[in-house]
């Protein structure tokens, strides 16, 4: 059985000013139908081109995209068609996703006259139980979307995600945007449809603690790269790479209690722009040397732990003898 | 006794457009001590920048009204000051910081010289003078000050932020306001921020108002908490006062509850029900009584007062000093 | 609490904003006045036009003559709304054609950008760089002066300053996350332009269209002024102001009532797009 969604080697580069712009560099994984795969990294990894990428919003530079077992690479226009009915995505910000000057039926309504070959009433009636379904009132059917709040936004481009009953959706900082009790009931809403529809997501976020509550797998990743993945359980509890640590320690978390220290990075991002050969976190890493100047692989440290680093092991290592 | 830098008493602000009052903020008090850092914390439109831009005296007017209030800062009546004054206490001895580095600096001016402007703008000093004090300014902020010649566009968006931080305090201000100065940060840059500003707290003896929605931040750096909903400070109290399971009030104890709790075991968050009440068309009694789980007949009937339910840790529920 | 929200479509407000403003109120009511004066000129003009009263020739307002008479006898009164036609029908016909053109081609060379959008672009920047009022001379007189011409003229000037609106306005809205997520549920292009990008564009054309209105009319008068816009004996205020500037000390009234006309049509129309600018940038307001 194949799995459902398969990326092999993917790469999407941009034109950009001096030369290419690696936005995503050679990404590989696998998602199971149902799961969840997290992908977090600071602005500018090439999170959400991966996600883009994916759903052909942007076409791959190089590399395969497998879905349910085929090759969707290089799809013809009817294969297109045919596929965003399986594959959706949600947006990040409720207040640019959806077009002003559409009431909330005609934005829900959207994909289904698209697609469904069902009559007027069909659909009509179908966008009210999709209604139903995210937990939007009957009485916000004619509303349009600047007379409703952060979170009923966020519903209806989850509504219109839904309709065509994909079986994929990235998720593309779907949270990130709204208040925290807010975010709540959102993410209690997607853990309710993935159960109930066994979706499959794709969790794009820069917010750590969201991604490890809702993932199985979570893929970090720095300029393009996937430089660790691991369950999430796993990727917490054994961090390998060193910028994962480093951004695990960054999260500010709301407690007095066992102030852990920070590893406060040195510098920022460097450019995407024509990346030298080898470890794009260097730059930054307090581990580096002149062996990360070498071109490097991801490794399987542990069933489905993958890191991206010459230094893990002797990290690992001073690790230990420091406890 | 500790001497109280800013004082907000009873501070009431309206916002009156065309077809409704706004409600923003409804009657905050709020003191702030000498070399203190208070994280004001609550969600979008509960009203927190408004009472940063009325301490400083930069509501949009109209429609934002001032409508009842005192702020006494440094023990002087500020809502009475004439523009003229109001000027030398703006940016000399409260500075303020907003969320997004990018309008705050002008981009076709040189940093160094955009704050050395600023301290020439509030002290009588030579150029030369002003310019030796911004470079110190870069340095502490943790910019080179070989940079000092170069425009924000060069600067990524952490790096802006510091420039926008060493602006405000290149006047060596008493008072702080911080509105959200790392949300537009990603966490590892947030994180060198946050480091920095502990530091100058630290070093310069600063009072802050930091202005957030992340609980997490408040905890990194702030002494006191003061929880905002609808425009009330619904509890305040020092930081473990508040964190920590130390909450009394039940929108407080909500708001951790809505966060991923990573020890869990459960597949669901906890939200809080429902949304934030309409500003124009606030409830009569407690304001958060529509989402709360333990409302009674009572809150709906008037405000409840704010009780001190330990030395420094006050709560506007009528159930905060009930055990559960 | 939970009646239904009645949905207050993006028209809907705009239209509540516009009534708002008293002057916007009041240049609406204006235009409407102008617009029903020329359309209802035979029923409201005592005379023709073109009746000559010879013997009662430059006199003065009266009982008979409410505003006076001309040079050869004719009725001012009739002939300002007679010329309210010529004058109103040569701007919209001229702004109406020049905006739909403009819109085409800014839509085009936004939307699709690249090598049409070089092209586009390019050829207007050589309409942009002779001085506007001139162009429209030149081509007027080229043309041949007859009403048809002067529009066409006016139209033609008009249309590079709306395709470059129109351009911008594309080029903003292509960039909003609505567009990508028309395209992720794979709606066709033409669906995207009918339904998802002009829709939200088309706010600045609006204004430029009014604002139009009153430029194409001072335009068209200057033309028919000079001789090259409508032509004799049908009445228009620019062509009526250019016959009273020689009885400008006998009878001053000749070429300050169409004058008058002019002001108040093109200020009229201005406001009203000013007005519905604010209406349109709710960032202005709340």
């Amino acid at each position: 059985m194949p799995a459902l969604l398969e990326a092999r080697n993917l790469k999407k580069y941009f034109k950009s000013g001096g030369g290419l712009l690696h936005a995503v560099d050679d990404i590989s994984f696998t998602l199971e139908d149902g799961k969840t795969l997290g992908v977090v990294g600071e602005s500018g990894c090439g999170k959400s081109t991966l996600g883009r990428t994916l759903l052909h919003l942007l076409d791959a530079t190089d590399g395969q995209i497998f879905f349910e077992g085929r090759d969707i690479t290089n799809p013809t226009k009817e294969e297109r068609h045919a596929f965003r009915e399986k594959m959706q995505i949600i947006f990040q910000d409720p207040f640019s996703s959806l077009n002003p000057r559409m009431s909330v039926s005609n934005a829900i309504m959207e994909p289904l006259i698209l697609h469904s070959k069902l009559g007027k009433d069909d659909i009509r009636a179908e966008t009210r139980k999709l209604m139903d379904t995210v937990g939007i009132a009957r009485r916000f059917e004619n509303a349009y979307p600047h007379e409703l709040d952060g979170g009923r936004r966020q519903r209806i481009g989850i509504a219109r995600a839904l309709a065509l009953r994909p079986k994929f959706i990235v998720c593309d900082e779907p949270v990130s945007a709204l208040d925290v009790s807010i975010q709540a009931q959102i993410i209690n809403l997607m853990l309710d449809l993935q159960e109930e529809r066994g979706l499959a997501y794709m969790f794009v976020t820069h917010d750590l603690s969201v991604v490890k509550y809702i993932s199985n797998d979570i893929m970090v990743m720095y300029l393009g790269q996937m430089v660790e993945k691991a369950p999430a359980e796993e990727l917490f509890r054994n961090t390998l790479h060193p910028y994962t640590k480093a951004l695990l320690s960054a999260v500010p978390v709301p407690s007095l209690r066992g102030k852990k220290k920070r590893i406060i990075m040195q510098g920022e991002l460097t450019s995407p722009v024509n990346p030298k050969p080898g470890c794009r976190f260097m730059a930054r890493c307090q581990y580096a040397s002149e062996e990360c100047e070498r071109p490097q692989n991801l490794e399987e440290t542990s069933p489905g732990h993958f890191v991206s680093c010459h230094k893990y092991k002797e990290i690992d290592a001073a690790k230990g003898d420091a406890v | 006794m500790p001497e109280n830098i800013l004082e907000i008493k009873n501070l009431v602000v309206e916002y009156h457009t065309d077809d409704a009052v706004i409600h923003a903020v409804n009657g905050i008090n709020l003191t702030v001590e000498k070399g203190e850092t208070i994280g004001l914390v609550g969600e979008t439109g509960a009203g927190k920048t408004t009472i940063a831009r009325a301490i400083l005296r930069i509501l949009p007017t109209p429609p934002a009204k001032l409508r009842g209030g005192e702020i006494f800062f440094e023990s002087r009546d500020i809502t009475g000051l004439s523009e003229r004054e109001m000027r030398k206490v703006r940016g000399n001895k409260i500075a303020m910081i907003f969320q997004d580095p990018m309008t705050a600096l002008n981009p076709i001016k040189k940093i160094g010289s955009q704050i050395s402007e600023a301290i020439m703008l509030h002290n009588e000093i030579s150029r030369t003078e002003a310019e030796r004090r911004a470079c110190d300014m870069l340095e502490t902020v943790g910019i080179p000050s070989e940079r000092y010649g170069e425009y924000p566009h060069q600067f990524s968006g952490g790096m802006k932020q510091r420039v926008v931080i060493a602006m405000a305090l290149a006047c060596n201000p008493e008072l702080l306001l911080a509105d959200e100065p790392t949300t537009a940060l990603d966490v590892t840059i947030q994180a060198q921020v946050l480091e920095m500003m502990q530091g100058l707290k630290d070093k310069l003896g600063t009072s802050v108002v930091l202005i957030t929605h992340d609980l997490g931040v408040v905890a990194d750096i702030c002494d006191c908490v003061a929880v905002v909903y609808a425009g009330e400070i619904v509890e305040y109290g020092r930081a473990e006062h508040i964190f920590d399971g130390a909450a009394r009030h039940p929108y407080t104890i909500g708001l951790f509850n809505s966060l991923p709790n990573l020890d869990s075991s459960e597949r669901r968050l906890k939200p809080i029900k429902g949304l934030m009440p309409d500003p124009t068309n606030l409830p009569k009694g407690c304001k958060f009584m529509q989402r709360c789980p333990d409302a009674a007949d009572e809150c709906g009937a008037r405000s409840p007062d704010v009780v001190e339910v330990e030395p420094g840790h006050q709560v506007k529920c009528f159930y905060a000093g009930v055990n559960k | 609490m939970d009646e239904a929200v009645k949905g207050r479509s993006y028209s809907g407000q705009i239209w509540r904003q516009l009534r708002k403003s008293k002057i916007t109120v009041i240049s609406m009511v204006v235009i409407a006045v102008i617009v029903l004066a020329a359309v209802f000129a035979p029923l409201l003009a005592p005379y023709s036009y073109e009746e000559q009263f010879t013997s009662r020739a430059l006199e003065g307002p009266g009982r008979d003559f409410p505003l006076g008479t001309d040079r050869v006898g004719r009725d001012v009164l009739s002939r300002l709304l007679y010329g309210a036609r010529q004058s109103l029908s040569m701007g919209i016909i001229a702004v109406f054609g020049s905006t739909i053109l403009g819109v085409l081609l800014g839509a085009v060379a936004g939307y699709y950008g690249g090598f049409t959008d070089g092209l586009i672009m390019r050829l207007l920047d050589i309409f942009q760089g002779v001085p506007m009022f001139l162009l429209t001379v030149t081509l007027a007189a080229v043309l041949g002066p007859s009403l048809r011409n002067a529009i066409i003229a006016i139209g033609i000037t008009m249309v590079p300053g709306n395709a470059r609106m129109m351009r911008a306005s594309i080029l903003s809205v292509r960039e909003m996350e609505y567009i990508e997520a028309a395209k992720s549920i794979d709606a066709s292009d033409a669906r995207i332009i009918l339904k998802h990008v002009i829709p939200n564009s088309i706010a600045p054309v609006l204004v430029s269209f009014t604002m139009g209105l009153g430029g194409a009319v001072l335009s068209g008068s200057g033309l028919s002024f000079i001789g090259l816009g409508v032509q004799a004996p049908i009445p228009e205020w620019g062509a009526m102001i250019s016959e009273g500037r020689n009885l400008m000390r006998q009878a001053p009234q000749l070429a300050l009532y169409p004058g008058i006309c002019v002001m108040i049509t093109v200020i009229a129309f201005n406001m009203l797009g000013d007005g519905l600018r604010d209406a349109l940038d709710p960032r202005l307001k709340s």
